[in-house]
């Protein structure tokens, strides 16, 4: 196992920064989802993978059995995999946005720079209603 | 153990938690919205008063002691930065009133804001290298909320563009994390300053090292991974784009710093000469950006990478010297940078446009306008005596003192061509004869002060402005203060210490 999950995760990150240089939006997000994938299966295969004691310290005892299963790894994994979770579904959204928006997902047409970007700035009669508000 | 260490992170927390309560009332939110920052600078310049007197400060979290715990830990550099960023916080608090629309405060502007600074002065102050990640990750989706806010289609593109390569680059810090957990079975900063040199395989450190240059090398916006900045950051309202410019890329300046000053010292002749080539090229390649463009805010962005050049060549070049120039400069950096776009949403204000062809006559009609924006360009260029001139001197002096004679005089010319591009916008937008077409019609007739509110934009670009001159003619005591700062770096015993108790 602790030789297969690392070149599975090179593997998965490999095909994760293929989809990320793709033109479509949507494949993009992919990508990223893949390398977090990896990402944390890189940091997975930190912590021994064979079957271990459970890391419970025994009464009267200071340290667990030896050897005992490293749960930090699984740890920062539950963390990072909700963090993730999180980013994504706001890229996702995002990207949907713009889709509406743009009414395209290809990356050469859709982030072309606009010409006016005085846009985003509200107008003056806006800021006098809410002056007046 | 200092108590108040908490304060910076939890009072942004407990602010913003307080603003979505009133959801519904833009007015309370405002004042919410900027009487937090207020609190947030009382507790920083208090903890600014401990960690001078009495040296480096720490806070074990649950009292787990490190390096089992999260250990918060301020030192002199965390706390300049903390310093900063809540004076900033202030200023742009109080310019968003006037800056930012019903709609975007309606979905939660204020909010957002405090998160984004519990995200950032999290990063300053965390002792942990996951934690770090944890607090990047705040400031991000923040960041990230507060750049499409509104939905406009150019902010839609300059999002995604942004979301998707800061994205990548925190998977590529988390990676980082984990190989360094891997090597050495610990995520203390302190702890891994330690033990990192013991470890055989130091090609593997130093890959590691450059997985985090690489990281923390597209939050800072370095030399070649920049280029999402200009893209993006000219998009949003000019308050955020403000804090964006000002804040988010020094914060990745600051993990630059820290890492390598206190875990990446093994192999200074490889990783620093790399940092020094790339800000070498950050430099150059930014400042001739800025001057192929005619956008106002565009500008401002591709001098945001130029500057950031400075900062990282300071760290290169590892002597105490170099390290003060490069967080001074951070600091004055801060400030004009973010006067500039405070500025610029002023002149747009006025003239209803940010391409400086279609701007002209703000020196007639707006006096103190130009002398404002004078004062912030010129300190950014570097003309005496104002704060940019301390802190290229001190960049200057320290390259000069280790020989590296090209590196200072690819940052003397810089420092010229940034001369170049504040003149351009100067020539057009202040000096140029008022347009004839496409003119608002308020132009020269809505005041700066009275009728308008306008004055609520002005007042915190003044205030800016002030402390820029007082920064220039008092330069001494903040000087030795970075100089303490930049020794403490140079002596990483002391941090450690502070964290793991004497060893």
């Amino acid at each position: 196992m602790e030789t297969i999950l690392p070149i599975l995760a090179g593997a998965i990150f490999a095909s994760g920064v293929y989809l990320l240089l793709r033109q479509s939006v949507i494949l993009t997000i992919i990508g990223i989802i893949l390398i977090s994938n990896a990402v944390n299966l890189a940091l997975f295969s930190l912590g021994r993978i064979t079957t271990e004691n459970p890391p419970l310290i025994a009464s009267g005892s200071v340290i667990p059995e030896l050897p005992f299963a490293n749960p930090l790894p699984q740890a920062l994994i539950l963390t990072a995999i909700v963090i993730g979770f999180g980013l994504l579904a706001f890229a996702l959204a995002l990207a949907y946005r713009s889709y509406k928006e743009l009414g395209t997902v290809d990356q050469d047409t859709m982030l072309k720079d606009a010409e006016d970007t005085s846009s985003a700035i509200v107008t003056d009669s806006e800021n006098n209603e809410k002056r007046n508000a | 153990m200092n108590g108040l260490l908490v304060l910076p992170i939890a009072i942004p927390l407990v602010v913003a938690t307080l603003a979505l309560l009133f959801r519904r009332s833009s007015v309370m939110q405002r004042w919410i919205g900027v009487a937090g920052m207020l609190v947030l600078l009382v507790s920083v310049a208090i903890l600014f008063r401990d960690v001078y007197v009495d040296g480096i400060q720490v806070l074990q979290l649950g009292n787990w002691q490190a390096p089992f715990g999260i250990t918060l830990v301020a030192d002199l550099l965390s706390m300049l930065m903390l310093a900063i960023s809540a004076i900033m916080g202030l200023i742009i608090a109080v310019y968003s009133i006037y800056d930012i629309d019903k709609e975007r405060e309606r979905y939660g502007y204020y909010p957002l804001l405090h998160i984004l600074l519990m995200g950032v002065n999290g990063s300053f102050l965390t002792g942990d290298i996951f934690n770090m990640y944890v607090w990047f990750e705040v400031m991000l989706i923040a960041s990230f909320i507060l750049l499409a806010l509104g939905n406009s289609k150019n902010q839609l593109q300059g999002a995604l563009k942004y979301v998707i390569i800061n994205l990548f680059s925190s998977l590529l810090f988390l990676f980082g994390v984990a190989m360094l957990y891997g090597m050495t079975g610990t995520l203390n900063m302190a702890d891994l300053a330690m033990r990192l040199p013991e470890v055989e395989n130091t090609g593997l450190v130093t890959t590691v090292a450059m997985i985090f240059m690489v990281s923390f090398g597209v939050k800072a916006a370095i030399f070649p991974l920049f280029f999402w900045l200009p893209a993006s950051y000219h998009t949003p309202p000019v308050a955020i784009s403000a804090v964006f410019g000002g804040l988010l890329t020094k914060v990745g300046v600051y993990a630059l710093i820290r890492v390598f000053t206190l875990l990446f010292t093994q192999d200074i002749g490889y990783t620093h000469t790399i940092l020094l080539w790339v800000a070498g090229f950050t430099m150059v390649t930014g400042v001739l950006g800025a001057a192929s463009h005619f956008e106002f805010r565009k500008i401002l962005s591709f001098h945001i990478v130029s500057q950031i050049g400075y900062m990282i060549m300071g760290l290169a070049f590892n002597t105490a010297l170099g390290l003060m120039g490069a967080i001074f400069y951070v600091l004055h950096n801060i400030l004009a940078k973010s006067n500039l776009f405070l500025i610029s949403g002023i002149a747009q204000r006025l003239t209803g446009t940010f391409e400086l062809k279609q701007m002209g006559g703000l020196y007639k009609h707006y006096p103190i306008l130009a002398t404002l924006f004078l004062i912030s360009a010129f300190a950014l260029a570097g003309f005496p005596p104002l704060s940019g001139f301390w802190a290229k001197l001190s960049l200057v002096k320290a390259g000069l003192s280790i020989e590296a004679y090209v590196i200072t005089a690819v940052a003397i010319l810089v420092g010229l061509l940034t001369l170049f591009s504040m003149t351009k916008i100067w020539m057009t937008a202040f000096w140029a004869a008022v347009p004839e077409i496409g003119v608002p019609d308020h132009f020269g007739k809505m005041p700066l002060f009275g009728a308008g509110n306008l004055y609520i934009m002005v007042v915190p670009v003044m205030v800016v402005a002030g402390l820029i001159i007082l920064v220039g003619f008092y330069a001494q005591p903040l000087l030795e203060v970075c100089l303490d700062a930049a020794e403490q770096l140079l002596n990483p015993s002391v941090y450690i210490e502070a964290v793991l108790g004497p060893q």
